[in-house]
């Protein structure tokens, strides 16, 4: 029997940072994000970025946490029992089991887009699999205000894949696919995927080609989490994370609804690790202080 | 003209000579013209033996014969009220939304709340939900009343609800338990969406929806009044806009 294809399934990595030599180092820390639909894991030495890995949640958090962690020590020599503080993030957060502290995603993630893009960031926009969040911060990555939707997949990555599914295209080319149009449609329905995916599938009938669909899903999904970032009222810098950051359709429309430019990715690192980065950067505060009161 | 089927009434003189049903599908005109036909042939009548044809629903413009219209609020109300003059409360339940009227003692409208705006409160959401437990629509309500345990959803969105119900499925609840959750769950919506509009007695439960028993159940439970449903609660609509040119609407 022919298995259907699984369109909506983003490829799973880990990645080692060619800098430096762990062994030396004064202290390894790492940040386990345990999100609703990928876990990454976020090993930094001496607060630097050393390695990292990103997976598919399972059925259960601790064994996602387990795997992600055990992914991202592969090939350093480098043990557990070698990182000194772990912090958990992340909707799971709380069952990662080898964690020292968990800490929100929100305060994570501001942390993380400050350390990637610098002090300058005053916005970020985080596009996770069942949630996104309009997360105002300072210069030092601490969180002042956010909004932010979970109790609806319009905006996240789940509303994505259903979208990716139903045309048959891979995630990870719906994006620069939808930009394939000459003309930008109108969008389907902003407010709830279910009605969108339904709109969608009327102007397949209608024989409307699969960019200019996913063009009108994309930016049904630009406007909705636009709303967000107006009522955060943003300000630049502004960053996306989250693994819709890696869609150039939805992050050049909602720069074209906002009229705002965002910060480029860094080179050699992922958008859907900077709530792992800025859980890593805590647990070497949180390491330093505990040292310092024993 | 709702978002999943056509429904159609003929009356004379405030009696029901015809009614039928056809889906919307991708031609909702063609649709609207053939079951138009066919109720004339039921009933026995030419096409200029009726005197007006009121739309209402969703796609009240794409009815190619239709002389006026009327909101889809306007005609629950006087639907509602022709079938059960005692009401003051149409809650309709329809596949893509859903609303609560309060009409006065005369079928007139009064006030009204409606989402249209998010699948979990109609009843794409039920049919999303019997998908995911692998039973089929007409099962999902008579299956939930079987229920033996109160669990609740956490997932308010369909989508997020499809992979909360494989949770449960996994974790070996009952599917009777997981359908009465369901059940649950859209009741809840709609009940907190009628409370902003404030719940006044009688109240009918129209819209297709209705039909569903497990659906019924819940609603009674969370609103905490019986219902009236009638025995054909998706023509309630229907019989609402027929009665509009008689009702001087």
């Amino acid at each position: 029997m022919k298995m259907k294809k699984e369109y909506w399934r983003w490829p799973e990595y880990r990645r080692t940072v060619p800098r430096k030599d762990w062994a030396g180092a004064e202290v390894v820390t790492a940040g386990v994000d345990v999100g609703a639909v990928s876990s990454k894991a976020v090993i930094m030495v001496d607060g630097d970025l050393y390695a990292y890995s990103i997976m598919r949640t399972g059925s259960s958090s601790p064994d996602s946490a387990n795997k992600a962690m055990n992914w991202a020590l592969e090939g350093t020599g480098m043990k557990l029992e070698d990182i000194r503080y772990v912090v958990g993030t992340g909707y799971g957060r709380v069952n990662v089991p080898f964690a020292n502290r968990a800490i929100t995603e929100i305060t994570c993630h501001a942390r993380g887009a400050n350390y990637i893009w610098g002090p300058t960031v005053r916005t970020i926009l985080d596009m996770g699999g069942q949630d996104c969040k309009a997360i105002r911060c300072d210069e030092r990555g601490k969180v002042t205000a956010f909004l932010m939707n979970d109790k609806c997949a319009a905006g996240t990555g789940r509303g994505m894949e259903v979208i990716a599914d139903l045309l048959s295209v891979p995630i990870e080319e719906v994006g620069a696919m939808s930009l394939k149009v000459e003309k930008e449609p109108e969008p389907v329905s902003s407010t709830c995927v279910v009605f969108a995916k339904s709109e969608a599938v009327g102007l397949l009938r209608k024989g409307w080609p699969k960019e200019m669909v996913l063009a009108a899903f994309c930016s049904a999904m630009a406007n909705r989490v636009a709303e967000l970032l107006k009522r955060v009222s943003m300000e630049k810098d502004f960053v996306i994370t989250g693994g819709i950051a890696k869609n150039v359709g939805i992050v050049k429309r909602v720069e074209d609804v906002i009229g705002l430019k965002a910060l480029p990715m860094k080179e050699g690192l992922d958008p859907m690790i900077a709530g792992g980065i800025g859980a890593g950067l805590f647990a070497m505060d949180l390491y330093e202080r505990e040292r310092k009161v024993a | 003209m709702g978002s999943k089927n056509i429904k159609a009434a003929i009356l004379k003189n405030g009696q029901v000579l015809a009614r039928g049903l056809i889906p919307s599908g991708f031609e909702q005109r063609a649709a609207a013209e053939k079951i138009f036909n066919e109720l004339l042939e039921k009933a026995d009548v030419s096409r200029d033996d009726i005197d007006h044809i009121v739309a209402t629903g969703a796609g009240k413009d794409v009815a190619p014969y239709a002389n006026s219209e009327i909101s889809m609020m306007g005609a629950d109300a006087l639907g509602g009220t022709f079938l059960f003059p005692s009401a003051r409360t149409v809650i309709d339940v329809g596949a893509e939304a859903g609303r609560a009227v309060r009409c006065d003692g005369k079928g007139r409208m009064v006030d009204f709340v409606v989402n249209e705006k998010c699948a979990a409160g109609a009843g794409t959401f039920i049919e999303a939900m019997a998908r995911a437990l692998e039973v089929k629509l007409e099962q999902i309500g008579p299956l939930s009343l079987k229920a033996e345990k109160v669990i609740s959803m956490n997932a308010q969105c369909t989508i997020f609800a499809e992979s909360e119900v494989v949770s449960l499925i996994h974790e070996k609840t009952s599917k009777a338990d997981i359908a009465r959750a369901i059940h649950d769950a859209i009741a809840n919506r709609i009940t907190s969406m009628t409370r902003r509009l404030g719940i006044q007695r009688d109240v009918v439960l129209a819209g297709g929806v209705a039909k569903n028993v497990g659906f019924v159940s819940s609603l009674q439970r969370t609103l905490a009044v019986d219902l009236l449903v009638p025995e054909e609660p998706e023509f309630v609509g229907a019989l609402g806009a027929a009665l509009a040119p008689q009702k001087g609407n």
